[in-house]
């Protein structure tokens, strides 16, 4: 139990994807001019992870030890189809979300967070309980990342930035010094 | 006729309080907490400081110039330059002060539109590019010491002197090697540490005096530490090898952080319960950092964790305007 929490914090905040590892930053800076949009991107990634630990575990137990060559390109389809059925079932039950998230859906496909998330999962031989915890706390890292963003970067309309640095140049710049803050949680309950 | 009358929108009330008078009010505020430092740590104190407000001013007076007539590029320099140690060489000290004003002011449109604090912003980038630099603590040489040789390091080269008259700062020693410090050493200021955090009590007068002048908005101090007292009680009366509670409030910068970065108006939430979220929020990130992270000293990491929660807390927690119901 104690390792599980573990597992979950050290993939929220100590080795956040996204603001520790530097994946995913498409949809980082792609999808958080609104909040909205980057806590809805947020959950899909969330839901992505898990299917995808889910998949990667079953992959890695039956298939893959009979052919291990085929690990990364059969990551990758497990995640593409993962995606393509988040997005059916999207489609069906929310047209809103399906809408407001539009492209960036598929975008999640060839993402190297979730691709990130499989290879980490099974290179630290995760089982499938920790498998999915550790992909709920990397999902929860990369919306709190998305999230955190996105609500400095709808502030930052208000302000009179200077041509310079407006645009990716500043978002850019909020994301360093949010990955800087992030960075007082090395070793978070590692020397207890 | 008309144009007797003075027409206005609200408030009608105003102070003759601006921008430039609270700057130099803080300045003035600030200047004892240097004055004890000098005393502990000699001029090494000074010429830090006095490197890191130069490195603020430099971009200021390159690119916008409003941060020199009101004082504000000072106060973020002697802010950094207060959160450094005494040992540091000069030139850091100045690059953290140019970076602070760029990165954390300038950038985003100049004073008052920043999200984050500059000066906070400054020491972590020193802290992420300088890892050994920062964490070198002098020991307390006495006001009569002219400089550390540390300070005349130059970029790129090895520090001629090895400098033996270095050790932990309590929160270290307390970290790894589990043994509390003489709380009287905290409240007076001679320990090894940053420059402006050693002495306790003068930290809590000047914040005392804030609060009495309304410089600063007491819900932010009363919640920071009110949350690090009742957090670090209960660790000390639950389990064993946890500081005491006094030890916890007086020691690294958690006085320093609490009266001076956290009660920054512009990074600080607009709404009163923002606030208190805003100020809890810190205390338990300082607790949580300082009792089970991998580093000693948090308060840093914790305001500025704050800083970037705070857009969505002022969308979250909005001011109840009159007249509307709840």
């Amino acid at each position: 139990m104690d390792n599980l929490i573990w597992i979950f914090i050290s993939a929220l905040l100590v080795n956040n994807f996204t603001l520790t590892y530097f994946l995913g930053l498409c949809p980082f800076l792609g999808v958080t001019s609104r909040l909205e949009t980057a806590f809805r991107l947020g959950l899909a990634n969330i839901f992505v992870m898990v299917i995808t630990a889910i998949c990667s575990y079953a992959l890695n137990e039956w298939v893959l030890p009979f052919a291990p060559f085929l690990r990364l390109i059969s990551f990758i389809i497990v995640i593409a189809s993962s995606v393509q059925f988040v997005e059916m079932a999207l489609k069906k039950l929310s047209p809103d979300l399906f809408r407001a998230l539009g492209i960036y859906l598929p975008l999640i496909t060839t993402n190297c967070a979730i691709l990130g998330l499989a290879l980490f999962s099974t290179n630290k031989g995760y089982g499938f309980t920790e498998g999915v915890v550790y992909a709920l706390g990397a999902g929860g890292g990369v919306t709190l990342a998305l999230v955190l963003l996105a609500a400095v970067r709808e502030e930052t309309r208000l302000l009179d930035i200077p041509d310079i640095v407006k645009g990716t140049a500043l978002n850019l710049i909020i994301a360093g010094i949010i990955s800087m803050a992030f960075m007082g949680f090395a070793g978070l309950f590692t020397t207890v | 006729m008309i144009r007797k009358l003075h027409l206005a929108t609200s408030p009608h009330l105003k102070d003759e309080e601006q921008t430039a008078h609270i700057m130099r009010e803080l300045i003035y505020t600030l200047l004892p907490v240097l004055a004890i430092a000098v005393y502990y740590f000699g001029f090494a104190a000074l010429w830090v400081v006095m490197s890191s407000v130069l490195g603020a001013l430099l971009p200021e007076w390159i690119w916008k110039r409003e941060g020199l007539k009101d004082g504000s590029a000072i106060l973020t320099g002697l802010l950094l330059g207060l959160t450094l140690p005494p040992g540091i060489a000069l030139w850091i000290a100045f690059l953290g002060g140019f970076v602070s004003i760029v990165v954390g002011k300038l950038v985003w449109g100049g004073l008052g539109q920043n999200v984050f604090n500059p000066a906070l912003v400054g020491r972590a980038f020193l802290q992420s590019a300088f890892p050994i630099a920062i964490t070198t603590w002098n020991n307390p040489g006495g006001w009569t010491s002219l400089y550390y040789p540390s300070n005349l390091a130059m970029p790129f080269m090895q520090s001629a002197h090895a400098d033996g008259l270095t050790g932990a700062t309590p929160l270290s020693i307390m970290k790894f090697e589990g043994q509390s410090s003489d709380i009287m050493h905290l409240f007076l200021g001679s320990t090894r540490g940053s420059i402006g955090e050693t002495c306790g009590i003068v930290l809590v007068l000047i914040g005392a005096y804030l609060l009495y002048k309304k410089l600063i908005n007491w819900r932010i101090p009363l919640s920071i530490l009110l949350t690090v007292l009742v957090g670090s009680s209960l660790f000390y009366w639950m389990g064993t090898g946890f500081a005491n509670p006094l030890f916890t409030l007086f020691s690294g910068g958690l006085m320093l952080g609490t009266v001076f970065m956290a009660t920054d108006p512009v990074t600080s939430p607009l709404a009163p319960r923002g606030i208190w979220i805003y100020g809890i929020g810190i205390g338990v990130l300082v607790l949580l950092i300082r009792y089970f992270g991998g580093l000693p000293e948090g308060v840093m990491y914790a305001i500025l964790l704050m800083n970037a929660f705070t857009p969505m807390i002022n969308r979250f927690v909005k001011i109840r305007t009159y007249g509307h119901k709840k």
